[in-house]
């Protein structure tokens, strides 16, 4: 082979990791950072959306007796707004971040399956346009989040709403399976040569435990939500129906079995984001890896131990309840440990306030604080009191925004660069946080108080005499303080991608791979993949610094690596891009929408799935792709 | 002020609950504020030594600076799992006193089953001729337990006494059981805490917690069917009412009205609000109730019932008259 300039092999590779141009390009793009942008991209508009549900909420309940939403509005909006949040929203955005970001930290180029990750996004947003589609033909789930039968089974929510609520979950499930799948096994073998398991950075365990969870609680909606829900629901199974010998606190537990994982599916790959944010910003390695992953992984695992607490009120008995509390205190030893290794970090770091470690020390307040209520929470008796009221309301929007939100926000200030090449403005990043920071507990903490005082969630409307009208309209400024953090955020986003400074390839000085290629990086991240000899590559001295040499660059190759010590393996091909996953996930996605009316439709969805799969999987050699 | 609170005990449950409460929120509380001690402390302050180390070049502190971290990290994670372990020892404990075991033999048997959107209350006795049916407000004697036998004739409710216990759903098809008891006179609120649908926000009842000689009397009042009307124009009230589509969801001990879909309305005058706690028990919201029932409760399960003008005033007298 004659020997290429680094040119020609940029040049090559470029063509290589493209695909066609038009439209139809557009919906076969398989390169990770391209989904990973439209994943983060998508669900920062359902955070819109769902922000401005939130909104109407808080506007109807700002004062006593209001009349600005009726009951059946008000239900159906806080529905779709926990719907919204966490289907739509939060899992999406993390499985985003860790699509952009994880094979860049590993030092790979793309996820170890381009075309499920691309049908895996698909998915989701047929999922999310199916649900709001729904929406705006009047068919809209009324039930809450967690839609408890019998009141959202077929004698008490009559209408397709409910089985909308249900067939969307099918949609989004299976992207996060998609997802999770990938990230195992990209994380287990993609990782550059040298990259043991001691050397991952810590955002990639992070995604690496969240995967596994996603790949054991998501099976457990679908039964719920899909199996037992809509088919009680369209057939006439009775699942749930105590008439027919059914049960409904079967669905409780299945349903809770997959949604306290749920939380920290969200938050985890976002404790992994302050821990990149930390290290970059305290030019220091973690404090503690060994101990962050253990606790990482010991979160993952006492997760799924723990469900019953969303139960304490349906009078479980007593022995069962006293492990159940035992099992959610734990977490606090877990999420300890994190707390000291991050203060750790930080007291012995130089430190940088940058906006985004605004975002982390406002992380830290408010986790921290929710962390506490929480403990509180896992009290059985105290449980019986503040369960399904305000109090509770805090106290998850506490955990769920402090400990994912603000990480999320500090990770997109810090990575931004990455993503568009030029920084987010600082000075508007730390106005954002300020207001964001403000806002959120101008909100949220006067629903501790509001929830002790005895009002109960979800209600649309309360009378002047109980006295929550105060802190209530306290909570609706909250609000609309946050709803002026957000334009902020958006507003720099908007002006920074056009005009922000230009940011270098490591503009924060930080030391895993993925500030290693331009920002944004080329779609083949990598013009030779790097081999690594420590945790912090980009902190290493240049003359420790190796890469892999010999791959071809005329096809997508990728190197392989053992899951222990990362020992290079063989080369393995990538498949091209292809409009086939677009086509496959349009299939089903017809079908399963179909099936909300017709259940036969099941079959189209099938069919039409099958036909999609046929073509994504014609064989192929691997020499004939053709960029 | 309406008693609805969690913090304002007037029972032995919920006192005991609110002490646990104040703990918890005085030394979790105190974590708190070293927590956020510690993280602001960088900020102003460095750890000693640090300056010295050439961080930008080897990015790890000094085996000396990490074992000391490593220390302090370790104490910390062990004092917090002791907290933690003493939280849950508390945490059960109280929870065996509060609900453990059986409640004691004179305890007042009271089944609550909840529908949307309102409550029915039945009071068991060995002698079932002082079996009492009624709604949405229920009267209780301090100083004895209650228990509760809770179901429910729809979908998910949950019944919460704030002031008095923690909240124990209603589910269909199961019996829950909770006890507690009173400690204080007086009127205390709950609402279903459980989504149950369309009205859930206005499905409140009210407990009325007084001596047991008040008790005794209320129940022996109750327990007696409706008065008789005494006049003409509660006789005509009557006959409306019995002519009209309430009979079929309503019931009036001593009149042929014996349906349960709805509340009792044998002693309805003695009750302070209409619609599970939706507007106060006066003349006129009973009017515009029944006028339109849809209006200040909209969706719940009262059918409009077509009066004519004139028939209003004696239904209405006649209803006042069933103290």
């Amino acid at each position: 082979m004659i020997a290429r300039t680094m040119e020609e092999t940029r040049d090559v590779l470029s063509r290589t990791w493209s695909s066609r141009g038009g439209l139809a390009g557009w919906f076969s793009i398989t390169t990770h950072q391209e989904i990973g942008k439209r994943y983060i991209t998508t669900a920062f508009i359902f955070l819109l959306i769902g922000g401005i549900e939130a909104l109407l909420m808080r506007l109807q309940l700002a004062r006593p007796d209001n009349t600005l939403l009726s009951a059946q509005r008000y239900n159906q909006i806080f529905t779709l707004h926990g719907t919204t949040m966490m289907f739509l929203f939060a899992v999406p955005v993390m499985e985003g971040m860790g699509v952009y970001l994880v094979p860049l930290m590993l030092g790979t180029r793309n996820v170890a399956f381009p075309r499920l990750n691309a049908f895996g996004y698909w998915m989701y947003l047929m999922g999310g346009l199916f649900l709001y589609a729904g929406t705006f033909s009047n068919s809209i789930p009324d039930a809450g989040w967690f839609s408890y039968p019998p009141l959202s089974g077929p004698q008490f929510s009559p209408g397709k709403g409910l089985d909308v609520w249900g067939q969307m979950i099918t949609y989004t499930e299976i992207s996060a399976m998609c997802v999770a799948v990938e990230l195992i096994v990209t994380i287990f073998k993609m990782r550059a040569p040298g990259m043991s398991l001691h050397r991952i950075p810590m955002f990639c365990w992070a995604m690496l435990v969240q995967s596994f969870m996603v790949l054991f609680a998501m099976p457990a909606v679908m039964l719920a939500s899909t199996v037992m829900l809509v088919n009680d629901r369209t057939i006439g199974t009775h699942f749930m129906n105590p008439a027919e010998g059914g049960d409904p606190l079967l669905y409780q537990h299945v349903f809770w079995f997959f949604g306290h994982p749920e939380v920290y599916i969200i938050f985890i790959p976002a404790l992994g984001m302050v821990s990149s944010i930390l290290e970059a910003n305290t030019q220091r390695g973690i404090f503690g890896y060994s101990a962050m992953v253990l606790s990482l992984v010991a979160n993952g695992f006492i997760a799924f131990g723990l469900w019953v607490h969303h139960m304490f009120a349906t009078g479980l008995p007593q022995i069962g309840e006293a492990y159940f509390t035992t099992a959610s205190m734990m977490i606090g030893i877990t999420s300890g440990v994190q707390i000291f290794c991050w203060l750790a970090t930080l007291w012995t770091g130089r430190l940088r306030l940058t906006a985004a470690m605004h975002f982390v020390f406002g992380f830290i307040f408010i986790f921290v604080l929710g962390g506490l209520t929480g403990i509180m929470l896992a009290s059985i008796p105290f449980d019986l009191q503040a369960h399904d009221t305000f109090f509770v309301v805090a106290h998850f929007h506490y955990v769920l925004i402090g400990g994912a939100l603000f990480p999320l926000f500090g990770g997109f200030h810090y990575w931004f660069p990455k993503f568009n090449g030029r920084l987010l403005d600082e000075k508007l990043g730390k106005l954002t946080f300020w207001t964001l920071f403000l806002g959120f507990n101008l909100t949220f903490f006067p629903m501790h108080v509001l929830g002790l005082n005895g009002m109960t969630r979800r209600i649309y409307t309360y009378p002047a005499e109980m006295g929550w009208g105060p802190a209530n309209l306290l909570a609706t400024i909250g609000a609309l303080v946050i709803a002026l953090g957000g334009i902020f955020f958006i507003v720099n986003v908007l002006r920074s991608r056009q005009s922000g400074a230009v940011s270098d390839n490591n503009p924060w000085k930080a030391g895993t791979l993925e500030w290693e290629p331009a920002s944004p990086p080329e779609k083949y991240n990598f013009e030779l993949q790097p081999v690594v000899t420590g945790r912090y590559p980009l902190w290493e001295a240049p003359e420790k610094r190796a890469a892999v040499t010999g791959m071809r660059e005329d096809r997508r190759e990728v190197i392989v690596t053992s899951v222990m010590d990362g020992v290079p393996q063989f080369r393995m091909v990538l498949p091209g891009s292809s409009i086939w996953p677009f086509l496959t996930a349009l299939g089903f996605g017809i079908g399963l929408a179909g099936s909300v009316v017709w259940f036969s439709w099941y079959f189209v969805a099938s069919a039409l799935g099958m036909f999609g799969l046929i073509g994504w999987f014609w064989p192929y050699e691997p020499g004939e792709i053709e960029p | 002020m309406i008693h609805q609170s969690a913090i304002d005990a007037a029972g032995r449950q919920a006192a005991q609950i609110q002490g646990l409460f104040w703990f918890f929120i005085v030394l979790l509380g105190g974590i708190f504020l070293i927590v956020v001690a510690l993280m602001l402390g960088p900020l102003f302050c460095r750890h000693r030594g640090l300056d010295r180390e050439p961080l930008e070049q080897t990015h790890t502190p000094s085996i000396e600076t990490e074992r000391k971290l490593t220390h302090r990290v370790g104490w910390a994670t062990g004092l917090t799992v002791l907290i933690l372990l003493g939280l849950v020892v508390l945490s059960v404990s109280t929870g065996r006193s509060i609900s453990g075991g059986n409640p004691p033999a004179n305890a007042l048997t009271v089944e609550i089953v909840g529908n949307q959107w309102w409550w029915y209350i039945r009071y068991l006795n060995e002698d079932a001729s002082r079996v009492l049916v009624t709604a949405n407000e229920m009267h209780i004697p301090i100083g004895r337990p209650i228990v509760i036998r809770g179901s429910s004739h729809d979908v998910i409710h949950s019944f919460w006494i704030p002031n008095l216990h923690g909240k124990r759903d209603l589910i269909p098809s199961h019996t829950t059981t909770e006890w507690f008891q009173a400690d204080h006179e007086g009127r205390y609120r709950g609402q279903c805490a459980e989504f149950c649908g369309l009205q859930h926000a206005h499905m409140a009842l009210w407990v009325v917690a007084e001596t047991p000689a008040q008790f005794d009397s209320w129940m022996d009042l109750q327990l007696r069917p409706a008065p008789a009307p005494s006049d003409a124009v509660k006789q005509k009230g009557q006959r409306i009412f019995l002519d009209h589509a309430c009979v079929l969801c309503h019931a009036i001990r001593g009149t042929t009205a014996a349906a349960e879909q709805a509340p009792d309305l044998t002693h309805l005058a003695s009750r302070s609000t209409i619609g599970a706690g939706t507007l106060p028990n006066t003349r006129g919201n009973l009017a515009d109730w029944i006028a339109d029932p849809q209006n200040s409760k909209p969706g719940n399960h009262m059918a409009t019932v077509a009066l004519s003008r004139e028939d209003m005033p004696p239904l209405l007298t006649y209803l006042e008259s069933l103290k």
